[in-house]
């Protein structure tokens, strides 16, 4: 059952019809907001508490990976505005494109998000899984993904950390439960996300789309837009902790 | 043929040949609709299947408080009833009831639209209230739930040994189902009001539901995440409430209430927009202070997020934080206060009239006056470190939720029944019922305010045996009670189908809602309503059938009001 801008009964005019639709989206994303907020509260109350062990597991994350992944969230977004402007002026050919590379940046950001879980389960930085903040330290030869200059940073600030925190290895572990909880929250939005971009894909290959009427594309950047700025924050307070040095 | 006519002088009325109910037949036309009214009807019929579960647990905790020693459940069975009494009712029966029910039917109505603004959202709610309900009952027919409805860690998380995930996981999944709704309302007030019903017009059912819509909206997706970080602690190993990892109980508990206070918001603001409607209707006279109550609805529905920490208060919190909330507890009870003195107010000078809403409302005066005043007491510190965790807790959110909501919803219920259902209901007969379920609320939870003042601790499985008399004054309060719950639930199916039949606008009242045949068709309004008239302006509506005092002219409306 596909529509191509026809107004729906409880409507009177396409305008109110697009306005509401609108709105919805606008008060969806504000309940995302308070979601995340929730962890976010955690994340915050518990960096303050715990400030080396949370220094400490920032560190292991690899800073060119997060880095790289910010840009391609950032480029995703650019194609995702460009989907809607095309669709805005009614470039029907190009909203599949736009929408096609959005998709495929997405998919880029999963891949390292992939590669990034991985190096965490083999580095014994799963939250109760024989977890072990000094394991790659201790263990280098486990580790042959860090290179000999992040090690020799990783074995000082976890000296360092030690020190300041006897208790390091518990409280780590809330640092890589705050990680895995808004990482993970984050990519299960982005895979409904992509979900979505899936479905405005077929959709515009089949030409729906118009200047008339582009309420999905409309609706569907915002929410992409919604999942990149989550990123936005998610990457320094994560990525960035105590990286001044 | 004049279906707009509301004057009744000529023959028995008959209901109008098509309307949603008749529109389309069989199971998929119920299952697959999108209409608005047909969607408030199977969630009728959920929300009362789960209060009679509710209900059931209920039973289960006054049976076995007979007796001071705990004869007839083991304690983690006991445990387990009031877990799930609370988990029942509060999630799939309070916060849902009245916006799922009169909320769907009549916002659409009361501000002149033919449906909601995303009616197939609408029913999508439906079904994930289904969904989360079906995880819920899972849980408890597999080990139950036994943690209280709070959920509270590290027993939620680390030691219970009861159903907990799928619990938490059906409560989860209905938090959308809220969510969705309020997102709805709130959507549909601002997009799709009748030309002439400006935000000042509407009915003050809308504009609390209005409130209602922000808090479910800003409060919902909170407890969704405390409840995912509780599983995700009990099935991962996350630790953000383990104190082994640093984490802290406390965190959840300031997490879990920065929801569930204004949850209890989301419970009796749709109330309290019932008895906006039913005061002025069966008082004949104009609501007092409508931007008051208005603002007051708003007011409720901000400050309520600030006072979460008194249910804190005995956590080791600084004195300086528990005073603050306290300061704000006491702040929040004011635009409730201003609702009551408006409701009063607008009783004076009226045409009082005791149908059967009218004395729900009386009801809801009383008992939510109660409530609301002992939870004045809960919220000074000096008070609360006496009766926190005891009974006193319990009777003071008996009388909001039960005396205050379930009034409202059954109120509510009865009001607009003949708009739902085309109907009466048999009117002494109700009345009765609402005298016995009176009776039997009182019995069953005022006792429990001097239980615990006395010092009767909530939650315990055993008591002193000098409690004992108040204990069983209580049990029978509740079979009085019970009786007060099923005699409506039997006698609206009746009449459902064999009432007399209503016409467009029984009582008179003054809202749009009344101006559509009785029931309403499938689109609402044949032709889109343009408005003129003030909200409850009884005397600028001739058509009414009043005159300037209210009262029903010669020939008018009604035979005389209540007396069949």
């Amino acid at each position: 059952m596909h529509r191509t801008g026809a107004l729906y009964g409880q409507f009177e005019t396409l305008e109110q019809q697009k306005e509401t639709a609108s709105l919805g989206m606008w008060i969806f994303l504000v309940t995302e907001v308070m979601f995340f907020g929730g962890i976010m509260l955690a994340y915050t109350i518990n960096r303050h508490t715990y400030y080396h062990a949370f220094a400490m597991g920032s560190q292991t994350l690899s800073i060119q990976l997060g880095t790289l992944n910010t840009g391609v969230l950032l480029a995703s977004s650019f194609t995702m505005a460009m989907a809607v402007w095309a669709a805005q002026v009614g470039k029907k050919k190009l909203i599949p494109l736009f929408l096609a590379l959005t998709i495929v940046l997405g998919f880029i950001f999963f891949g390292v998000k992939y590669v990034e879980y991985a190096q965490k389960f083999h580095h014994h930085l799963v939250p109760g899984r024989n977890f072990d903040i000094a394991y790659c330290v201790n263990n280098p030869s486990q580790c042959e993904d860090i290179n000999a200059k992040d090690m020799e940073k990783e074995r000082e600030e976890l000296t360092a950390a030690m020190e300041a925190d006897p208790d390091l290895n518990a409280h780590a572990q809330l640092y890589y439960s705050a990680y895995f909880g808004m990482t993970g929250l984050h990519a299960l939005h982005m895979i409904i996300g992509a979900g979505l971009l899936f479905w405005l894909l077929r959709g515009s290959l089949a030409g729906r789309f118009s200047a008339e009427w582009n309420t999905p594309v409309d609706l569907v950047g915002l929410y992409w837009h919604f999942v990149d700025i989550v990123w936005i924050y998610l990457f320094p307070l994560l990525y960035l902790i105590d990286r001044h040095k | 043929m004049s279906t707009s006519s509301t004057i009744n002088t000529g023959p028995a009325l008959k209901l109008p040949e098509k309307h949603y109910l008749n529109a389309s037949y069989g199971i998929r036309s119920w299952l697959l609709t999108t209409d608005h009214k047909r969607i408030a009807l199977l969630y009728l019929a959920s929300v009362t299947f789960f209060f009679f579960i509710g209900g059931f647990f209920a039973m289960m905790i006054r049976l076995h408080l007979m007796s001071p020693y705990g004869t007839l459940l083991s304690a983690d069975t006991y445990n387990r009833m009031f877990t799930m009494h609370g988990v029942t009712m509060v999630f799939f029966f309070l916060i849902p009831s009245i916006p799922a029910v009169l909320g769907n039917f009549l916002i659409p109505l009361m501000v002149g639209a033919k449906d909601l603004a995303f009616p197939k959202i609408n029913l999508l709610s439906w079904y994930i209230y289904i969904i989360g309900g079906s995880f819920t009952l899972y849980s408890m027919m597999t080990g139950g739930l036994d943690t209280g409805w709070t959920f509270y860690t590290p027993l939620s998380t680390i030691y219970s040994n009861s159903a907990v995930a799928p619990a938490v996981v059906g409560v989860f999944i209905t938090g959308f189902s809220s969510i969705l709704t309020g997102l709805n309302f709130l959507v549909t007030v601002h997009t799709m009001r009748a030309p002439g019903m400006t935000w000042f017009r509407l009915p003050l059912f809308v504009w609390a539901h209005y409130a209602t819509s922000v808090v479910m909206i800003l409060g919902t997706p909170v407890i969704a995440i405390t409840l995912g970080l509780a599983a995700m602690e009990r099935v991962f190993g996350l630790g953000f409430f383990n104190p082994a990892m640093g984490g802290d109980p406390i965190l959840f508990q300031h997490l879990f209430w920065f929801y569930s206070h204004p949850a209890v918001y989301i419970m009796i603001l749709p109330a309290m927009g019932v008895i906006s409607e039913l005061i002025p209707t069966f008082a004949r006279k104009k609501l007092f202070g409508y931007h008051f109550v208005a603002a007051a609805s708003l007011a409720i529905a901000v400050i309520g997020f600030l006072v979460w920490a008194h249910h804190m208060f005995l956590t080791g919190q600084s004195t300086y934080a528990a005073l603050a909330f306290s300061f704000l507890t006491f702040l929040v009870a004011i635009p409730s206060a201003v609702k009551v003195f408006n409701w009063t107010a607008t009783l004076f000078g009226g045409s009082i009239s005791f149908d059967t809403p009218m004395l729900y409302a009386f009801g809801f005066l009383g008992l939510f006056l109660v409530g609301g005043l002992t939870g004045l007491f809960l919220g000074c510190l000096g008070i609360d470190m006496h009766v926190h965790d005891t009974y006193f807790v319990v009777a003071h959110f008996h009388y909001i939720m039960v005396g205050g909501a379930v009034m409202g919803y059954l109120g509510g219920l009865h009001f607009w029944w003949p708009k739902i259902t085309g109907r009466k209901y048999p009117e002494w007969l109700a009345r009765i019922a609402a005298l016995v379920l009176f009776v039997g609320f009182n019995l069953t939870f005022f006792p429990q305010f001097v239980l615990g003042y006395l010092g009767m601790p909530r939650r315990y499985h055993v008591y002193p045996p000098e409690f004992q008399v108040y204990n069983v004054m209580s049990t029978a309060g509740a079979s009085i009670l019970a009786v007060g719950y099923l005699l409506p639930m039997i006698y609206l199916m009746w009449a459902a189908f064999y009432g007399e039949v209503a016409g467009n606008n029984p009582w008179p009242a003054t809202g749009l809602e009344w101006t559509t045949p009785s029931p309403p068709p499938t689109e609402n309004f044949e032709v889109t309503p343009v408005v003129t008239w003030e909200a409850y302006d009884f005397h600028n509506r001739p058509e009414l059938g009043l005159d300037v005092l209210g009262v029903p002219r010669h020939g008018g409306m009604l035979p005389a009001h209540g007396d069949d």
